[in-house]
């Protein structure tokens, strides 16, 4: 299948067809957050016996765009011995960051926002930003708490940085490209052939099923870690931090922080859907596939794993700072490692 | 063991400083003590092993009009008995040799005694206020306690 | 089990750059309005010093002044999440005094509404000990059940936490008529919330890597701190005054105590101080069955209560096994209707005592997991 960016083939390559390019993930992102956060409250409530929000529209799916208005709605509070141009600055670093990283998702085959061929260093580089944002926020707010769960953040990212890295090091490996379309390109066919199940080739690859599913389970391990969510969520957790890095914040600002998690959701969601669930190709090899479909497969994919995200979070308790440091550096990164050299051997080899 | 066992042991050992045991149903029986042999006692209490007493259940400070009472209910997880301690001191100085050191339950009993009666404990290592404001002045559980009228420029009775 | 070791404990603190933490009275893990100044080195605890009385509301002052039927209101509420539990030992005492004798129906449904509120504050317990520990979703499937057991109390009594049920010498009301049947539903209904619990929360395992070997509270510190209830028991002391010292009815009644045995990690700390209050509820539910069992229909509930509750000269003591521990009235009657003096030896008071103890040299959010594991009521704690 051909790639290509379809704003280009419509109006040709030029500035409009770019600033549309970057306007289409932004719409995609507002309308992905409201859902998000939908989908969180009435998870949230199914797992727990409720009924979740019922009074904004019918079964309060109006709720999100309430939620949103109240945010909007509310005082802007910066506390008096803080670090105004930091304080106020932090927010936007950190949805800045979140967004960067749409650049480059491929939606469809059809339509990349833009089309660089280190797409996924691409995306960590931007993820990185995040921590920046974090560590601005806490540390300008001027409060223990904030502090604390900056600090906390900021070593949480950066140590599962290194097993995510390296197993996104092995999908480009495997592909053989860092460009994320053609990483998707690579997995084309009926689902046996994603990175999942160990990519393309004859049936002897199955030995090295049970490398690429551990690499999947470690990512998505990492991604939980670096987006903060639960079993994670030690650099906000409410009940020893209060609420971490974002303690301080309110109204808009808070928002920004809000969207920017869920932004960063949907992020890791998509780069594990882009290197081991086929990115856009329809699970069915032919059948359902084309470039619209492509956006309904990724989509649905990446939606998916937000879902586990939210499903974990709702179910597990949370981890301790030491114990998440040991999970990391003790048991991800060598068993990454291991899978990073045995697959490696494994694309000399055939 | 009986209270009037533990009693007469108690008398042989220290003499005058145990002063009566006095039995009055429906009440407890209790042994009444001066109050310098204080620590002696609760530590023979704890430390010999007839006795046993290692688990303090409770410090209550009263206000009898002139004397304040503190009042020691001690009880033995291994030997299933309890004992009764009562120490009276005037009202004018109320100090009580703390046991803080021997069951360390008795701090925070004896930081509230200290905070509602104004009982002193000798040897207590942060004779603070607990329940009341640090800087509340008088002792509220004494029958001839007035309350201020203001705290900190609030009105206090309403 | 006795090494003794605190004649000589060294109280001077090392002052050097670490960072002082002020935890509350607003904070959502402590449970109420409990300050707590924390010294960080990093995110070791160095030290806790608990500062108490934000919720005082002079129980102690109030009992002086008003007669002895009108303390239960304010026995109510010193621990508000186990209030049944509470006016035991008040209206038991104030009966010992009087030389009164309830008939067999009030004590036992004395006992079973004990014994309901018993499981009502363990599943509060145990819920907020999951919320401390970041599992949100177990505590919503314990406070549905403690919803039940609250529509018991309001059918019975028309209060659903301050109850003002039991009297002297008495019960504010006989039971409804389909009493035993939804008493008998609610532990049907316990016991399945507990399995699901235990497979939930309790067997996790980072709920267990969370709460084993953290606060370890050796037995002998416990007694010397006079920790009762779930908080020594967890420390592997099998003492229970339901047990040791029956107090009511409970001589009749099969059930035994549950004690820490260090399953998951060390004997007494937080994760067996949770356990016990899960098998407790157990023992719970087998004594509401029995007494239901043994419970006679007919009865006056009013035949013994006082015209007038004037108790002679005297004093006593008295203490019953509240869900938190050992809750003790100690209540000088000058031979007026109104007590002389009145003291409540709360369990949260001593048992928070331990607190700074058991929690230096763990990480902040052990801290946290300590403290729930704890389970204090400010109410209580304050009075």
């Amino acid at each position: 299948m051909e790639t290509f960016n379809f704003l280009d083939k419509i109006i040709g390559e030029s500035i409009l067809s770019a600033v549309l390019s970057a306007l289409l993930p932004l719409i995609f992102l507002i309308v992905y957050a409201l859902i998000a956060i939908l989908g969180e409250l009435k998870i949230s409530a199914w797992i727990q016996e409720r009924l979740g929000p019922m009074r904004t529209g019918p079964y309060g799916i109006l709720q999100p765009i309430a939620e949103v208005v109240k945010l909007l709605q509310k005082e802007d509070i910066v506390p008096t011995n803080a670090n105004r141009l930091l304080f106020n600055l932090a927010p936007f670093v950190m949805f800045t960051g979140a967004f960067a990283g749409f650049a480059v998702i491929p939606f469809s085959p059809a339509f990349a926002p833009a089309h660089i061929n280190l797409g996924l260093y691409y995306i960590f580089a931007v993820g990185a930003f995040a921590v920046i944002g974090i560590v601005m926020g806490g540390w300008a707010s001027n409060n223990k708490y904030s502090l604390l769960g900056a600090m906390r953040s900021a070593s949480q990212m950066i140590s599962y940085e290194i097993p995510g890295a390296l197993v996104v090091l092995t999908a480009a490996v495997l592909a053989n490209s860092l460009d994320l379309q053609e990483i998707s390109l690579a997995q084309s066919g009926p689902f046996w052939n994603w990175f999942l199940f160990g990519g393309p080739g004859p049936w002897t690859k199955i030995w090295v099923i049970p490398f690429t599913l551990l690499l999947s389970l470690i990512f998505m391990i990492t991604s939980l870690a670096e987006t903060n969510r639960t079993p994670f969520d030690i650099p906000e957790g409410e009940s020893e931090l209060v609420g971490g890095y974002h303690t301080e914040y309110s109204g808009m600002k808070f928002a920004m922080f809000f969207f920017a998690e869920y932004a960063n959701m949907f992020i890791v969601a998509s780069v594990l859907t882009i290197v081991f669930l086929g990115g856009w190709n329809s699970p069915f090899g032919e059948f359902m596939s084309g470039y619209f479909w492509g956006v309904f497969w990724f989509t649905s994919k990446a939606m998916f794993i937000v879902f586990l995200q939210i499903w974990l979070r709702w179910t597990l308790p949370r981890v301790r700072v030491d114990q998440l440091m040991f999970l990391g550096w003790k048991v991800l990164l060598p068993f990454a490692l291991v899978c990073f050299i045995v697959l490696s051997l494994y694309r000399i080899l055939y | 063991m009986e209270i009037t066992e533990i009693y007469n042991k108690l008398k042989d050992k220290f003499g005058d400083s145990v002063k009566d045991l006095i039995i009055s149903p429906p009440s407890d029986a209790f042994i009444a003590i001066a109050s310098d042999k204080l620590f002696d006692i609760c530590l023979e209490l704890r430390d010999n092993p007839e006795f046993d007493f290692d688990y303090l259940m409770c410090i209550s400070a009263v206000d009898f009009s002139e004397n304040l009472e503190v009042v020691y209910h001690i009880y033995s997880m291994n030997k299933k008995h309890k004992v009764i301690l009562k120490v009276s001191v005037p009202k004018e100085n109320p100090v009580v040799p703390s046991i803080e050191r021997i069951w360390r339950s008795a701090d925070w009993h004896e930081r509230e005694a200290y905070d509602l009666l104004g009982v002193v404990f000798e040897g207590h290592h942060n004779l603070i206020r607990i329940l009341l404001p640090y800087d509340w002045e008088g002792h509220p559980l004494r029958k001839d306690y007035k309350e201020p009228e203001t705290y900190h420029g609030m009105k206090v009775p309403y | 089990m006795t090494t003794r070791k605190f004649i000589d404990i060294d109280f001077s603190r090392i002052e050097s750059d670490r960072m002082r933490l002020n935890v509350g009275p607003q904070h959502p893990s402590t449970h109420g309005v409990l300050r707590l100044e924390v010294e960080l080195d990093g995110e070791v605890v160095t030290d806790v010093i608990p500062h108490i009385g934000y919720l005082h509301r002079c129980f102690e002052k109030i009992a002086e002044n008003v007669t002895y039927p009108q303390v239960i209101p304010y026995v109510d509420r010193m621990d508000y999440v186990s209030s049944m539990n509470n006016e035991l030992p008040y209206v038991m005492a104030v009966e010992k005094l009087m030389g009164i004798k309830v008939p067999d129906k009030v004590e036992y449904i004395r006992v079973i509404m004990s014994e309901l509120n018993r499981i009502a504050n363990h599943q509060i317990a145990i819920a907020t000990f999951g919320l401390d520990a970041g599992a949100f979703t177990p505590f919503l499937y314990l406070f549905r059940d403690r919803e039940y057991i609250l529509w018991i109390f309001e059918k019975a009594s028309g209060a659903r936490l301050l109850f003002n049920y039991f009297w002297i010498g008495g019960l504010a009301n006989d039971v409804y008529p389909t009493f035993k049947e939804d008493v008998l539903n609610i532990v049907k209904q316990v016991r399945k919330t507990n399995q699901e619990i235990e497979r939930l929360l309790i067997y996790n395992k980072i709920f267990i890597d969370r709460t084993a070997n953290v606060g370890i509270l050796p037995a002998d510190v416990a007694i010397n701190y006079a920790c009762s209830g779930p908080v020594l028991r967890g420390s592997g002391v099998q003492f229970d005054l339901r047990k040791n010292e029956p107090y009511s009815i409970y001589d009749r009644f099969d059930f035994e105590i549950p004690v820490g045995k260090g399953e998951v990690g060390t004997v007494g700390d937080s994760w067996d101080r949770n356990i016990v209050r899960m098998r407790e509820i157990e023992q719970s539910c087998r004594i509401i069955e029995q007494a239901v069992e043994q419970m006679p229909n007919e009865g006056d509930v009013q035949q013994a209560i006082p015209k007038k509750v004037r108790p002679p000269k005297g004093e006593i003591y008295f203490r019953c096994e509240n869900p938190k521990g050992e809750l003790g009235f100690y209540i000088i009657s000058d031979g007026k209707d109104k007590p002389y003096r009145v003291k409540a030896r709360a369990p949260s008071f001593v048992n928070l005592s331990v607190l700074p103890e058991i929690s230096r040299g763990y990480l902040f959010a052990d801290l946290i997991v300590i403290l729930g594991s704890i389970d204090i009521v400010l109410g209580e704690v304050d009075r």
